[in-house]
């Protein structure tokens, strides 16, 4: 403690290198954090998904549709509770850029098995109500300041034709990485102008959602399942729910280990920057640490006021980066809400940040100390005359 | 004769450059007394300061024995030495060797970090020890706000506060004008004769050499 002022002093003996050092850590903690964030947000919904959901496909691939006919049979399985089901719209409102995920689902069934959209129950009602009725999400709403008793219009692409649509419920997550990007509507809507239009096409669902007693039995269920219909004419997969959200996830995994490997390099760059800093540190210092031993001080007296320097620089640069972090990443939130839902900073990815810092710190001093604890003090000195 | 508190018995030292031994002293024998002030002279390369270093326990004959106080300090350790120079040695270098960071007060007071001294009785020592040097009143400088004699005098406060057994001080005045040698000279004199410090000074300069009460010198290591 009696060296403490020491240890600050030096760490600002050279304002500018320190605070360059400083601002590329923060800097780095910034990348680095981000880059955590944004595999964190990639993988929210899989991580939003609950144990005792099971979804239910062709076996093909999630293009083939089912038969609504199937929801009968699927009550009838040991395990399974509830079933409900929903289709991929795919319609454009105004423009093709406002993309935004549409489900036609079983209105009635659907918000049970998903408890985690919290909507008013007078909204709940009307939307139950009124077959154009929809129900969209909060930060939905937001994007195109909608709100509940507007017109909306959106133009089949799967479904041709233009759909029209009054939003009766603005729907919110229970939990922060609940989705509240969404827009719902009723599959019956869908399904009364397709038995018109195209009635081969009537019918049909894109998948079910199984709502089950008991997680630990899901794979067993999920057997139970594809058995059921196997040899059929539209045979099933059925996964957990996490398990069929990853599926579509993916398609990206290379992207995201890149990425892991790049947040890996930047932890690298992070510890360069600073093991430069304290080793030009320790070249200049040599003769202080030599004369420092003279008077008597041993070698942990150096190893703590090295590894102080270091520790210091490196939270510093640490929490500023932090503080960086949390204020971009609400920028990169805002920019990247139409496509990633959830670009928040993980309270983990804070401390993974900490942790890296109180690495790098440690690691920045190693060749520093041993460099100060082994130079014979008449080294040091340069005074063998 | 008064009790040596310096005793030298047949040193020698050498250095070595990968397998080559370079000599630096020959067989020193050397006998200096409490409250004494020795000046070692002799020209560039003969030995003076690695002589004071070994006295000041900062480096090891390769022969020989030394006595301080009666300890022989080529037989301490490490860790012991370098208590043994807390308590002991007060050092003075030509080129001051002052903290840039810390004020002439924190200077001081650097010393006496490594003893048990609360912060109350370091405070007490320090300006004592800055009062003797004359610049009780540049406590909060920093050393790049005062003259090379100033910084000198900081360096002898530093030197003396913790009342070590020798001073030891290596070409003291080797980077100060003719005024600032005499002060820093009377000061070390004034060491000697009221606070009754054991004075071993190297110096290249005869006139810094006459404040003290014996002159002995050194070539191609050894003692003339």
């Amino acid at each position: 403690m009696k060296l403490l002022k020491l240890v600050l002093r030096n760490s600002f003996r050279h304002r500018l290198r320190t605070s360059l050092t400083i601002l590329g850590l923060a800097l780095a903690v910034v990348a680095f954090g981000l880059i955590q964030t944004f595999i964190a947000a990639w993988y929210s919904q899989a991580a939003a998904a609950a144990p005792d959901r099971l979804v239910t496909r062709h076996a093909a691939s999630i293009v083939f549709t089912l038969p609504l006919s199937y929801k009968e049979q699927l009550l009838k399985i040991d395990g399974v509770e509830q079933v409900t089901y929903g289709n991929w719209f795919g319609g454009v409102y105004v423009d093709p850029q406002n993309f935004f995920p549409q489900f036609a689902i079983d209105a009635t069934t659907y918000f049970e098995i998903y408890p985690e959209f919290i909507v008013e129950p007078d909204q709940y009602e009307a939307f139950l109500g009124e077959r154009r009725a929809a129900l969209v999400g909060r930060a939905l709403a937001d994007r195109f300041g909608w709100k509940v008793g507007d017109m909306i219009t959106l133009i089949g692409t799967i479904y041709p034709g233009d759909w029209d649509f009054v939003i009766r419920g603005i729907y919110t997550g229970k939990e922060e990485i609940t989705d509240e990007g969404t827009f719902y509507f009723h599959w019956e809507y869908v399904d009364e102008a397709m038995k018109q239009q195209m009635p081969g096409r009537a019918g049909q669902i894109g998948w079910f959602v199984l709502q089950i007693d008991n997680p630990d039995r899901a794979a067993a269920i999920s057997t139970a399942v594809d058995e059921r219909f196997s040899n059929s004419w539209a045979e099933t997969l059925t996964e957990t729910e996490e398990a069929f959200t990853l599926s579509f996830i993916q398609f990206a995994a290379a992207i995201i280990a890149g990425l892991r490997v790049v947040s890996v390099l930047i932890v690298g760059v992070i510890l360069l920057v600073l093991a430069n800093t304290m080793v030009m540190t320790a070249r200049e210092r040599i003769s202080e640490y030599a004369f420092m031993k003279t008077l008597g001080f041993r070698s942990y007296h150096l190893i703590g006021l090295i590894l102080g320097e270091s520790f210091f620089i490196s939270f510093v640069g640490g929490i500023v980066g932090i503080g960086l972090l949390a204020l971009v990443a609400r920028l990169v939130a805002a920019a990247l809400s139409n496509y990633l839902y959830g670009f928040a900073v993980p309270q983990s990815t804070y401390f993974h940040a900490l942790a890296v810092a109180f690495v790098v710190g440690l690691a920045a001093a190693i060749f520093p100390i041993q460099r100060a604890i082994r130079i014979r003090i008449v080294e040091g000195l340069r005074v063998v005359d | 004769m008064p009790e040596p508190i310096v005793q030298v018995e047949n040193v020698s030292k050498s250095y070595y450059r990968d397998s080559l031994e370079i000599p630096v002293l020959h067989d020193i024998s050397l006998e200096i007394p409490r409250a004494e002030f020795l000046a070692l002279m002799g020209p560039s390369g003969s030995g003076k300061t690695t002589l004071l270093n070994l006295l000041a326990g900062i480096d090891q004959p390769t022969s020989g024995h030394l006595l301080v106080a009666g300890k022989d300090i080529a037989s301490l350790s490490d860790g012991d030495l370098a208590k043994w120079r807390s308590e002991n040695i007060g050092m003075v270098f030509q080129f001051y060797n002052l903290m840039p960071v810390l004020t002439a007060y924190e200077n001081v007071e650097l010393p006496l970090l490594l003893t048990k001294l609360s912060r109350k009785e370091r405070r007490k020592h320090v300006e004592t020890a800055l009062s003797i040097v004359g610049l009780a009143d540049r406590m909060k400088h920093y050393p790049r706000q005062l003259s090379g004699g100033q910084e000198q005098r900081v360096a002898i406060a530093r030197a003396v506060v913790s009342d070590p057994t020798l001073v030891l001080a290596d070409e003291p005045t080797g980077d100060l004008d003719r005024k600032s040698t005499d002060e820093i000279m009377s000061m070390l004199s004034r060491l000697n004769s009221e606070f009754g410090k054991t004075i071993i000074m190297v110096t290249h300069d005869p006139r810094a050499a006459k404040a003290a009460h014996i002159v002995r010198h050194l070539d191609k290591g050894e003692l003339s």
